[in-house]
């Protein structure tokens, strides 16, 4: 099997697995629990906060354990609207988000928010002065996603990091699903306010994810209940998850000291290969794109039917992002790209992780070059 | 580029004399227990400092790991390059681009090859023109430089050294003799700990359990408190001692406004019997002048009586805001206030005496069974490593 559709989501990492298993079979308790069984599962709970804010920089008070992506994008979104909402009522975002963040968005507009999204140029990026125009002295947050989920293309974030800095009553919320350990960024540095991440996307168990909250920011929350994760978010821990989506978190940041490296070079070599091919247009940009996503188009024929033809040699590649690709419209970003609807609908993401190897691209590409003849063949009979 | 090289150089230990050895041997011990798990990277003893050899690990993980351990001064990052000029002159530029915000330089050579074609002053004026030509907005100042670029020849290659990172200072954990640590999960006490750890001392710590009415909460918040000592220096052992049935014997025989007074000296009268146990010549406590009742002079002078041990009270005459701050800083403030009660707070009067007399408490004291109440709870001392019991959890993560 060659897997290269780690932007919907990462196999697990065995160790984590084992973990989840053990954490499961042996801290079962409830961390809420006042007796001994459930202090110990407090206590593995404030290790895997502790080793989290670690790994990313900042305070443990600043770590919310969540479901995913989805909860962090509409708890950051809808929490900073409704917290802070006496404030004013004008938020910002881009065309390109991930349907977590627009759809919470979309949400808000009918409850009377004022939503303005930024459009982005032909490599799906905003731009600045477009921001600087757009805001507002009563903008109550910029939200916007740090690796675009489709493309890879990469968001100015330290340079709007800058411009909001002196804007203390603007939040800054990240969208950092696709970045968390490929492109990595310094919260505290940048000045930003709220960041989603996911433990799927990088090798944990589904369901996990963490919402880096900076001290001081209260935002209301969306599950009201017993008070857990400071009051944040409320509902039993989901303790065998949460340990192994941080013991991913160390695994993968851990990878990446070589990893990163690593893809760049590969997914260069990739992009060279797939850019001589005659059918093939590369849409993700050759620079500020993060080293493992490459999305382009497939002239002749829908994305579709490619995808179906290399599963055939047990490959797996996909068409936009996994969340919206059910549903057979073409792509919202590669439309705000500039690209036409029927381009939009021809679009084929590759996306990698560190365990990828360069044989495995290969293959890929031999495959790849041995179907669209194939099937160009058989249109033309 | 990648450094290859951090030397870690001790400073007071240098001093030390003919102890110098051992204090250096301690420190060896130090930091090889805090990189343990780093299988990539070598340790090299060297007559005045400790090599750490990196095979292309990030120096800044293991300086992270190591920048707590008393008794370093200071690291410095280099690189390794043969002797040839060449290789001088590329290796020099590198290390002057990897550092930041450099505008002012100057080189300092040294030869410890002694054979070396060159001597130190050309090797300077070499390397600087070198660099100088190289850069753009970088310049020489030999009195102030925001840089100083040392390079050492040496037998067969040439080490440049780069940035330095400062150490904790102090004096290795080891090297100064045991100390019994009264741990009760208050702000203090752990603070105590990490001044006394701070000039050499090995800590051991001893806590008052007193089941159900302190919780296993309480005993884990002291446990974590413990462990979160451990990374200036060595593995604690934490003594927890069941205080039950003698806070029990002190509520209904002691008058109620000598309670505190006599539960305290029962505290130092067992906390000096596992002192003698362990071997430990002394007794550690975060007491601060006036801070509480237990804690005015008085209360120090009247609790004190009961044993001929030195107290160690590093904080006596520190500020709680100022104590606060090093909590904060040392990492064990947000372990300290987990809300649990501990067992210096159950069973206590709302008023106890703040100027008790030494007198009144051996008069009280003749209808305690002192004795047997020791005797029973060092008999039922739980001792854990707290290295160990960390270890497990972290094998999760």
């Amino acid at each position: 099997m060659i897997y290269l559709d780690n932007s919907a989501t990462t196999p697990p990492y065995p160790e984590v697995l084992d973990t989840y298993r053990v954490v499961s079979e042996r801290f079962f308790a409830n961390p809420s629990s006042i007796h001994k069984l459930g202090g110990e599962s407090e206590d593995l709970l404030h290790k895997s906060r502790q080793q989290a804010a670690a790994l990313l920089g900042v305070k443990e008070t600043e770590i919310i354990f969540t479901s995913g992506g989805t909860e962090g994008n509409n708890f950051a979104i809808k929490g900073t609207a409704l917290g802070y909402r006496q404030r004013g009522k004008h938020l910002i975002t881009s065309m390109i988000e991930h349907p977590a963040s627009l759809n919470a968005f979309a949400q808000l507009e009918d409850l009377g928010f004022d939503v303005t999204y930024l459009d982005v140029d032909e490599e799906g990026r905003i731009s600045i002065d477009a921001l600087k125009d757009a805001w507002r002295p009563d903008t109550l947050l910029v939200s916007l996603i740090h690796v675009n989920n489709e493309i890879g293309t990469i968001q100015p974030i330290e340079e709007i990091g800058r411009f909001l800095r002196d804007k203390p009553k603007t939040l800054f919320h990240v969208d950092h699903v696709q970045g968390l350990a490929k492109v990595p960024l310094n919260f505290k540095d940048i000045g930003i306010d709220l960041a989603t991440m996911s433990g799927h996307k990088i090798h944990g168990p589904k369901g996990t994810g963490m919402l880096y909250m900076r001290e001081g920011v209260k935002l209301a929350p969306l599950l009201a209940g017993g008070g857990q994760e400071f009051d944040h978010r409320s509902g039993t821990e989901n303790l065998p998850a949460i340990v192994g989506m941080v013991k991913a978190l160390r695994l993968v940041m851990e990878k990446a000291r070589d990893g990163v490296p690593y893809l760049q070079t590969v997914m260069n070599r990739l992009r060279q290969r797939l850019a001589q091919h005659p059918l093939v247009t590369l849409n993700t940009p050759e620079f500020g794109a993060a080293p493992h996503i490459l999305n382009f188009t497939i002239e002749g024929f829908r994305a579709e039917v490619l995808i179906h033809a290399l599963e055939e040699e047990d490959i797996y590649v996909s068409t936009k992002s996994a969340c919206a690709s059910k549903a057979s419209e073409a792509s919202h970003v590669l439309l705000a790209c500039g690209l036409p609807e029927k381009e939009a609908k021809q679009a084929i993401r590759i996306s990698l992780s560190f365990e990828n190897t360069q044989e495995e691209l290969d293959i890929f590409i031999a495959s790849f070059d041995k179907k669209t003849k194939e099937l160009m063949k058989a249109m033309e009979a | 580029m990648k450094y290859d090289t951090l030397i870690i150089r001790y400073g007071e230990i240098a001093l030390k004399g003919r102890n110098r050895k051992s204090f250096y041997d301690t420190l060896y011990d130090r930091v090889r227990e805090q990189l343990l798990d780093l299988k990539d990277i070598k340790l090299k003893k060297r007559f005045d400092h400790i090599e750490v050899v990196l095979n292309g690990m990030d120096y800044q993980q293991v300086a992270d790991r190591i920048r707590h351990v008393f008794g370093i001064q200071s690291m410095r990052v280099a690189i390794t390059v043969d002797n040839d000029l060449e290789s001088i002159h590329s290796g020099a530029l590198r290390v002057i681009k990897e550092e930041e915000h450099i505008a002012t330089f100057k080189v300092s050579a040294r030869r410890k090859n002694k054979d070396y074609p060159m001597t130190s002053k050309d090797l300077n004026y070499s390397v600087g023109s070198f660099i100088l030509k190289n850069t753009e907005n970088v310049t020489v100042d030999v009195h102030h430089p925001d840089m100083n670029l040392q390079i050492e020849v040496l037998e067969d290659t040439t080490r440049i050294y780069g940035k330095v990172i400062k150490g904790a200072g102090g004096l290795p954990v080891g090297s100064a003799g045991k100390v019994m640590l009264m741990l009760s999960g208050g702000i203090d006490s752990p603070v105590a700990g990490y001044m006394m750890m701070r000039r050499g001392a090995t800590v051991e710590a001893i806590h008052f359990h007193s089941p159900p009415y302190t919780n296993d909460r309480a005993k884990q918040k002291v446990l974590d408190l413990a462990a979160a000592l451990q990374k200036f220096g060595g593995r604690l052992k934490l003594h927890v001692v069941p205080f039950t049935n003698a806070q029990i014997a002190i509520r209904d025989r002691m008058p109620e406004n000598y309670r505190m007074t006599i539960m305290r000296r029962m505290m130092l009268r067992i906390a000096e019997r596992l002192a003698v146990k362990r071997e430990a010549l002394g007794i550690a406590t975060g007491e601060s002048l006036g801070q509480v009742a237990s804690q005015t002079l008085e209360s120090m002078n009247t609790i004190n009586e009961v044993t001929n041990y030195p107290v160690f009270r590093p904080l006596v005459s520190t500020d709680k805001v100022d104590i606060i701050e090093i909590a904060k800083n040392i990492g064990t403030y947000d372990i300290s206030i987990r809300p649990y009660e501990d067992c210096c707070t159950i069973f206590l009067p709302k008023a106890p005496k703040t100027k008790p007399k030494r007198e009144q408490a051996n008069r009280f004291e003749k209808n305690l069974p002192i004795e047997e109440l020791m005797e029973e709870a060092l008999a039922g001392v739980e001792t854990i490593d707290v290295g160990k019991q960390t270890e497990a959890l972290e094998d999760l993560l």
